[in-house]
């Protein structure tokens, strides 16, 4: 019930703001989100799976279409409630982010940031993969709007260019799904979209092709929801076009459906696949965090450089997920988290210049710390955050993605083999560096230096904004920027809660490693044998262990 | 009861539809301007009673004496197709011999009896109906060629009359002449699939052809048969490659008339097919395994299987490459028929257990939604004429945010768009399409999905997001309310049925019963075991 209501409220929420008349939209929307908001609070001091891997609540569910067992199930683990807490953090934020900066259709507005705020707790809260799938692709629709109607310049290319790519992924996603969703229900008589049983299913049943067949349909989905090179190149427009709350939820939120899909889906479902085919996945991540930073250090307009940053950091992302060890995958999740703190911060951050200046261009800004300090204050705090400074947020996720990756190595020293070693965290590394220098040099440009301040663009119907930021915008920042600080010192708060969900869902790996591994050495006369029976063998294991 | 008086109560729905398109048209030629305009009120109140009668004349006997090929395959469609029937009819109503009507109040022209045309329209478009829901009782193939014909005449009169100039009349003229050429060549169909099993009943023609091949020959004469005449009935759903008239058709056609095209003649055309290969059925596929023993496998004989395959494949990619390149809407809308005629065909080829189930439903999703579509354009008019080019929705939102806000949801759902009602209907199609081995159709279904949001994406686009223009500024809504009201009512149903989607996929589940393959009764699945040990 209180967990169903994270996705009704917010829908009720887009309903009511249709109908209230535009001077009190904005406030009856923050209200509905703040509502959310307690909601979420209330879930997580309540929840009674905090340090173990199960689902609360265990048994919420209604039936759907009851031909074919989808229904709408509930439910959330402690990885999924972390999301969901960020979710429901930012989307008050966001709408007390947009108070000055939308002022027209606002009813249309604050009804899609609502509807988008509802399907995207859908996803976190789903335990049924139709159920998921419906509000994965729903987002679609709030965030297309967002953009095509609120965005900049070339706002509806970049709207359709984001649906088609993300559509086109997920529609794939579908058939493998439902692929799988058939060998059950042949295997087992009836018909189940069920978490619980298609996941340890897939694990267990599909042959090492099908299962890489299935690796692909997932990641055709997931992967460019995160984005992974070389499908990232709607995000950069999206983000670029989208208004700044769109941006926020974006970046904050709906990059991470990708890599909680890659999280909920691939790693429980496709051992064998992934097993494989870790190392191609991390090349292409890798490629990412280097491509998109070097990408980022010539870019002119400050949004896009933080949406390309986006591409980078989210390759640390994907490196500690198929990573295959606890370090790496918690890394990962953290580093969620984080990044949706801190790059949403700085989108909010950088909506504040544009709505006074109505300029992102670097060349045009600079040293605005000395008319703004308070702003300058808060950017390079974030962009520090960002950068991984050591006691800050972003530093303990990206080391320990990195160490996650070093670890994972086939040299039968660590309890988690996997297939990626030294050199990976070594070229990853280099992304960081090249992270520091990007965004050091935007700060230096548009924070520090020689002032150069354009025109104050308040004489557009806009209601007019002090030459600093305002209280509103100040205190929309604050909570962003404290969390920032404390999960830099305790992090260890968060990777405890996380440990039981992760060493579940990496539970099958170290076997299903060794097993590859065995498989792949060179010949050796005693293991020819080994090797001839390899797919057999490694089933036979997975399926002893799921007993 | 006797065979025939069975078959009488059957058809009663259609009886009652019959006869009354006789009153509707003597009721169109009245003196009287009220009894006139009463015209499309009695054809919605006869389709009503129609929808009332279906499911109480499937509770009788005389189905199982009817000696029906599928007895149970009518209700549900007979039920949709009385549903959409009556949505179309409040999207015509109204738009015939208005100018007309108009005129004889203001006193400018006098009555005319033969000048009057619209008791002549609605008469027909039941007809075409009482058509359409006649191919469902199809017990021989004599009666499935004159229900076919009798859904497909008075489409080409219907096309003709719809709008004043030289464009309908074009249209009416390929509409009627392509007609014919399909008809011949389902005939010629037909004829060889008498001469390959030697007889015109459908039970029989099953009988006759399960023999030949559990004796391992299948006629070879009555699988050409079978694929000319699904060629030739491929015209009715506008399928490739009898596709070409669609485009010309539709833009021809006024926007009611052309609701009417996308729906009913290309549900004649998918049940016609279905209960055609229906007398294969779904498990006579002769493989001979190791020993030179005869085995039955899932599926179509395999040269009608690769036939629909490559039928389908064309008729998604083609319809949804064409709908990109139009700049017009209704030829847009043409290509967008045309694609979903592939996806339908999709579950034609799964047929047993779901796939049939799966193109029932979606006709009903299809045919809400479609409705929807071409609602909003026969509610809309610029200079008194149909909307014609895309650029005419531009901006829409701003002087009809309701016609903008049906089209957008129309169009979502179209896409397949979750949680809307297409996406339901596509869900099933693709469960039955991977249910009955078809993972690389749909496959190709999925990338056909993605092309079409492209030009979908406009529809929403454009009128809610585009700029006005000119043209678009001069585009009036239609004096009469009703296909608004359709539009808005259609469109609530794509939001709102999805909530309640579990009994309308089961109702379609009924479709198949009593419908034997081989020896056997075809035996659904059962649904989820209520107590499933891993949910509890």
């Amino acid at each position: 019930m209180l967990i169903s209501s994270l996705i009704w409220l917010p829908l009720l929420g887009a309903l009511a703001v249709m109908f209230t008349p535009d001077r009190i939209v904005r406030h009856v929307a923050l209200a509905f989100s703040c509502v959310v908001f307690l909601v979420g609070v209330v879930i997580a001091t309540g929840f009674p799976e905090w340090h173990t891997a199960q689902a609360w609540p265990a048994d919420d569910t209604i039936g759907w279409l009851d031909n074919f067992g989808i229904s709408i199930s509930l439910g959330v683990d402690s990885v999924s409630l972390l999301l969901v807490l960020l979710t429901v953090l930012l989307m008050p934020l966001c709408i007390w982010g947009s108070y000055s900066a939308v002022q027209n259709r606002q009813r249309e507005y604050y009804g899609w940031l609502l509807a988008l705020e509802a399907a995207m707790l859908g996803v976190f809260c789903a335990r049924d993969v139709i159920f998921f799938y419906i509000c994965f692709e729903f987002t679609l629709a709030p965030m297309f709007f967002l953009i095509a109607i609120y965005g900049g310049q070339n706002r509806s290319a970049a709207a359709i260019k984001f649906f088609l790519y993300t559509f086109t992924g997920s529609l794939l996603t579908l058939a493998g799904v439902i692929y799988v969703a058939w060998q059950y229900a042949s295997a087992t008589g009836f018909w189940s979209f069920q978490f619980d049983d298609l996941l340890g299913f897939a694990a267990r049943e599909l042959s090492g092709s099908e299962q890489a067949w299935l690796l692909l349909a997932l990641m055709a989905g997931f992967a460019v929801k995160v984005p992974l090179f070389p499908v990232h190149t709607w995000l950069p427009l999206a983000h670029t076009e989208a208004p700044t709350a769109g941006s926020v939820i974006l970046a904050g939120v709906m990059l991470k459906l990708g890599t909680y899909g890659l999280y909920l889906f691939v790693l429980p479902m496709v051992p064998l696949a992934v097993v494989e085919y870790a190392p191609l996945i991390g090349v292409l991540a890798i490629i990412g965090i280097i491509y998109a930073a070097l990408i980022c250090w010539v870019q002119t307009d400050v949004k896009k450089l933080i949406a390309y940053s986006s591409v980078s950091h989210l390759g640390f992302c994907v490196l500690g997920l198929f990573a295959l060890n606890p370090l790496g995958l918690q890394g990962s999740i953290l580093y969620m988290l984080n990044h949706g703190l801190s790059t949403g911060a700085l989108f909010l951050c950088i909506g504040m210049i544009y709505e006074r200046y109505h300029t992102r261009d670097m060349d045009r800004l600079g040293g605005l710390a000395r008319c703004m300090p308070v702003w300058a204050f808060f950017m390079v705090f974030f962009t520090l955050s960002s950068v991984g400074l050591p006691g800050l947020n972003g530093f303990v996720s990206e080391f320990l993605c990195l160490i996650g990756a070093y670890s994972s190595t086939l040299d039968g020293m660590t309890e988690y083999p996997g297939r990626y070693g030294p050199w990976y965290a070594l070229i990853a590394g280099t992304g960081m560096i090249l992270a520091a220098m990007y965004l050091l040099i935007m700060l230096g440009k548009i924070v520090f230096g020689k002032l150069n301040e354009p025109e104050h663009g308040s004489d557009d119907g806009h209601p007019s904004l002090p030459t600093d930021l305002n209280a509103r915008e100040i205190l929309t920042l604050v909570p962003l920027a404290v969390l920032c600080v404390w999960i830099g010192f305790q992090p260890t708060a968060l990777m405890d809660v996380m440990e039981p969900s992760v060493e579940r869902t990496l539970a099958a790996y170290p076997d299903t490693v060794r097993q590859w591994e065995l498989a792949h050495q060179p010949d050796t006369d005693e293991q020819i044998l080994v090797k001839t029976n390899d797919h057999e063998l490694m089933e036979f294991t997975l399926k002893e262990q799921a007993r | 009861m006797s065979d025939m008086s069975s078959k009488l109560i059957l058809v009663l729905p259609e009886l009652i539809l019959f006869l009354g398109s006789v009153i509707v048209a003597i009721l169109g030629l009245s003196r009287s301007r009220t009894a006139r305009s009463l015209v499309p009120g009695l054809t919605i109140l006869l389709l009503a009673i129609a929808f009332v009668l279906v499911p109480a004349v499937y509770r009788t006997d005389a189905v199982e004496q009817a000696g029906l090929l599928m007895p149970m395959l009518g209700k549900y469609v007979k039920m949709i197709i009385c549903v959409i029937g009556i949505s179309l009819a409040l999207i015509g109503s109204g738009f015939i011999d208005r100018r007309m009507e108009e005129a004889i109040e203001a006193g400018r022209a006098r009555f005319d009896p033969l000048r009057v045309i619209r008791g002549e329209f609605f008469a027909f478009f039941l007809l075409s109906l009482t058509g359409a829901m006649l191919v469902c009782n199809a017990n021989d193939l004599i009666w499935m060629f004159l229900a076919l014909e009798l859904a497909s005449l008075p489409t080409y009169v219907m096309v003709a009359l719809s709008r004043r100039g030289m464009k309908p009349q074009e249209a009416a003229f390929k509409y009627f002449f392509l007609g014919a050429v399909s008809a011949a060549l389902f005939l010629y169909g037909f004829a060889l699939l008498y001469g390959g099993t030697g007889t015109i009943v459908l039970v029989e023609i099953q009988d006759v052809l399960t023999e030949q091949a559990q004796a391992g020959d299948l006629s070879s004469l009555a699988i050409l048969g079978m694929i000319l005449a699904l060629l030739g009935i491929g015209f009715k759903m506008a399928s490739v490659p009898m596709h070409f008239y669609a485009p010309d058709v539709y833009e021809g056609a006024a926007a009611p008339v052309t609701a009417f095209l996308a729906f009913v003649p290309k549900v004649t055309g998918v049940l016609a097919i279905i209960i055609l290969l229906g007398t294969f059925g779904w498990s006579l596929n002769p493989v001979p395994d190791a020993d030179g023993v005869v085995q039955m496998q899932g599926g179509l004989p395999t040269p009608i299987t690769a036939v629909l395959w490559m039928i389908a494949v064309l008729t998604m990619t083609l319809g949804n490459v064409g709908a990109l390149l139009q700049k017009s809407i209704k030829r847009m809308m043409a290509y967008s028929s045309i694609s979903h005629s592939g996806y339908l065909l999709i579950g034609v080829i799964a047929g047993v257990p779901y796939g049939l189930n799966a193109v029932l439903f979606y006709i009903l999703a299809y045919g809400i939604t479609s409705s929807a579509a071409f609602a909003v354009l026969a509610s809309l008019q610029r200079n008194g004429e149909d909307l014609e080019s895309l650029e005419d929705l531009s901006g829409l939102r701003a002087r009809h945010p309701w016609m903008a806000a049906c089209l957008a949801i129309a169009a979502g759902s179209l896409i397949g768009l979750p949680p809307l009602l297409g996406f339901w209907a596509k869900l099933y199609i693709f469960i039955a399409g991977i249910d009955g081995g078809q993972l690389i159709l749909v496959i190709i279904a999925c990338f056909n999905s993605a092309i079409s949001a492209y030009y979908y994406l406009r529809l929403v686009g454009l009128p809610l997001m585009g700029p006005e223009t000119p043209r678009s500024e001069a585009v009036q809504k239609t004096p009469v309310v009703w296909p608004r009201l359709a539009a808005v009512v259609c469109s609530a149903c794509i939001v709102i049925l999805p909530v309640v989607i579990s009994p309308l996929v089961s109702a379609a589940d009924e479709a198949t019963e009593g419908y034997r393959i081989g020896a056997q009764e075809i035996q659904l699945p059962q649904p989820v075991e209520p107590e499933n040990p891993e949910q509890a």
